[in-house]
């Protein structure tokens, strides 16, 4: 069974002068607007409950101002909360002590930055080692350590350049093999890809889930993108005026959208390249048909379905044993995203 | 009635006398007191500043040269500073100054030494609290605007007439732009890498040494920069309280209008500064050449 790694509860996050004061007038069912206007405090995070779970990547995604940036720095607590819990791996991370936190940011979590934040004045591998150097590993085991994951994101020959002679591309892949060297289990990366352009995006994409799918770490990421987080994300929570909407598989939100705010948001997805052909099976192990693998998507299925007679094709997982069902008008009702 | 507004309602003179002959008193007593430990408390510094000054003196000129030629090189890495450096300072011996300017670079150093010392340590500190920037910010600007004279009063009837007092009217006139722009530099320091830096775990030791200064070395030079020259600029004052140096020969020549005299020296402290200046420089841009780019 998977278990649950990062628990958050009854987090609230206010900005301004005095913003223990203020939680008072939130319980009482303040508004975020009425909170602004009356008492000159901006309502960061409402009521944040959120459970990650272990070795999974967990997609926060939200449009700018939803406060994606603001809940992933708690996790690290790079940002105090102003009221809540956030127990990481049994512990509280409130209750730490400064050395303990350092402890933990040191060994169990690592993160990755929208603007990269490398260290202009030092050179890539310098860079790569940053970690694992405040760790306080030997000096020969951390350039060994640092090669081996140059060499993962294909920066080698870059390991004496600095910073700004790479293109944006190569620094985040410095930036994601600084991170994954401290060998941390907690992966946070914030709108890691979000600076970088289309192309290359999805190319970073994919080095993430080539290294996931051998390392599998716990890995939180905030991004904007909606197709990003149905690309990488094995659970995603919609996060809007600081308040967590939906959370749940990539299917469950294309399939089954809360409210009209995640309708709007997956109107324009592409939902057969999405939607994989689980989705939409019915239940049948004795059905005769041309046969499908359950993971493929809509999409690749629907020229199949197409030629097989009637319409249906047989749905067989990776062992090759028949699970369902799928047809033709299926497949073509499940592209629509009106019910 | 017509008094009040035609006379300013003055505190009367005898109070102003009393007020005054008061702090003097008092201030005369303290020195009695204390003169003699605070002068031996400075001793240190004056072996320090003679133990140069001799050991630039007794030092062959050719090797000094050699060895100013070479500092420069390091600094600006190409031949053009050190070649006009040898040339200028050859040029200065041949005009009989050589004792003098190497005086004047003693005394230089050692107040550069003191105010880097005392100077980087407080902006630091400054940069960490808006509180203490709060406090010193004023305190500096009073360094830095009070005339000269004003302060060099109690440290001459402190300390009498000397090196040190020179050292010290130095230093508290030069080592203001040294604190100021460690501050600012540090404060500077791009926050996206502070909070990486956090995040990875760093200390306040890590973060400082690791990042701060590394990043904030092109403004902490142009600190350095500026200390030397204005340090540089009160050669002649501290000349007039008994400091050996360039200043000496500048300070007959306003006396008895010897303007040819006036002019070498001061001409030699220029070619210094502008010495100073161009190798420190040259070598403060080498340090920023891996922020080519990264300029925001």
């Amino acid at each position: 069974m998977t278990n649950i790694i990062i628990s958050i509860k009854n987090l609230y996050k206010i900005f301004g002068d005095n913003p223990k004061n203020m939680m008072q007038y939130l319980l009482e069912g303040i508004t975020k607007q009425d909170l602004l206007d009356q008492h000159n405090h901006v309502l960061g995070l409402n009521n944040i409950n959120l459970d990650i779970k272990s070795k999974h990547i967990h997609v926060i995604m939200g449009l700018s101002g939803s406060g994606k940036s603001t809940l992933i720095r708690h996790v690290n607590r790079l940002i105090e909360p102003t009221s809540g819990k956030i127990i990481v791996d049994g512990k509280n991370m409130l209750e730490m002590s400064d050395d303990e936190l350092r402890e933990f940011r040191r060994f169990k979590a690592s993160m990755v930055f929208q603007k990269f934040a490398l260290l202009p004045h030092h050179t890539v591998i310098k860079n790569v080692a940053y970690g694992l150097l405040i760790q306080g590993v030997k000096k020969a085991e951390v350039y060994e350590r640092s090669q081996k994951w140059i060499d993962k994101v294909s920066l080698n020959g870059y390991e004496n350049s600095y910073p700004y002679q790479l293109s944006g591309g190569m620094q985040q892949r410095v930036g994601l093999a600084r991170a994954m060297a401290t060998d941390a289990g907690i992966l946070l990366m914030d709108e890691a890809f979000s600076s970088l352009d289309p192309l290359i995006r999805s190319s970073m994409q994919k080095i993430l889930l080539d290294l996931q799918k051998e390392l599998n770490k716990t890995i939180i990421f905030i991004t904007h993108d909606l197709n990003e987080a149905l690309r990488i994300g094995d659970q995603i929570s919609i996060l809007r005026d600081g308040e967590i909407i939906q959370t749940g598989s990539p299917e469950d939100i294309l399939l089954g959208p809360k409210d009209k705010y995640i309708s709007n948001f997956i109107k324009d997805i592409n939902r057969g390249r999405m939607l994989k052909v689980s989705s939409i099976m019915r239940k049948n192990t004795s059905i005769k048909a041309p046969k499908i693998l359950d993971n493929i998507s809509i999409e690749d299925a629907i020229p199949i379905l197409a030629s097989a007679s009637e319409g249906l094709a047989a749905v067989v997982n990776k062992n090759g044993n028949i699970i369902g069902k799928v047809s033709l008008d299926s497949a073509i009702s499940a592209l629509s995203s009106k019910k | 009635m017509l008094d009040f507004f035609t006379e300013f309602p003055e505190i009367s003179r005898s109070d102003i006398r009393d007020i005054k002959t008061s702090i003097d008193n008092a201030f005369r007593s303290f020195s009695r007191n204390y003169g003699e430990s605070i002068e031996n408390f400075f001793d240190p510094l004056l072996w320090f500043l003679i133990w140069i000054e001799k050991l630039l003196l007794n030092t062959p000129w050719p090797i000094i040269i050699l060895i100013i030629a070479l500092l420069c090189y390091l600094g600006a890495r190409n031949w053009k500073l050190p070649l006009a450096s040898a040339l200028t300072f050859t040029f200065i011996g041949y005009l009989g100054m050589w004792e003098d300017t190497m005086s004047t670079i003693a005394l230089i150093s050692v107040a550069t030494i003191i105010c880097i010392l005392i100077g980087m340590p407080l902006g630091i500190w400054m940069s960490r609290s808006d509180r203490v920037q709060k406090i010193l910010n004023p305190i500096l600007d009073v360094m830095q605007t009070i005339p000269i004279f004003v302060y060099l009063l109690p440290v001459l009837m402190l300390l009498g007439i000397g090196k040190v007092p020179g050292l010290i009217a130095i230093c508290v006139y030069a080592m203001p732009p040294i604190i100021r722009l460690t501050n600012l530099g540090i404060r500077l320091v791009d926050k996206d890498i502070l909070e990486a830096s956090n995040a990875f775990g760093a200390n306040y030791k890590q973060r400082l040494l690791e990042i701060q200064i590394p990043l904030a070395l092109p403004n902490i030079f142009a600190g350095i920069n500026q200390t030397i020259m204005m340090a540089l600029a009160m050669v002649v004052i501290a000349s007039m309280i008994g400091v050996r140096g360039l200043g000496i020969p500048v300070l007959q020549a306003i006396q008895n209008q010897y303007l040819a005299l006036g002019l070498m020296n001061g001409l030699a402290i220029v070619a210094l500064a502008i010495i100073f200046d161009r190798a420190l420089q040259s070598y403060g841009r080498r340090l920023q050449k891996h922020n080519v780019g990264n300029k925001k």
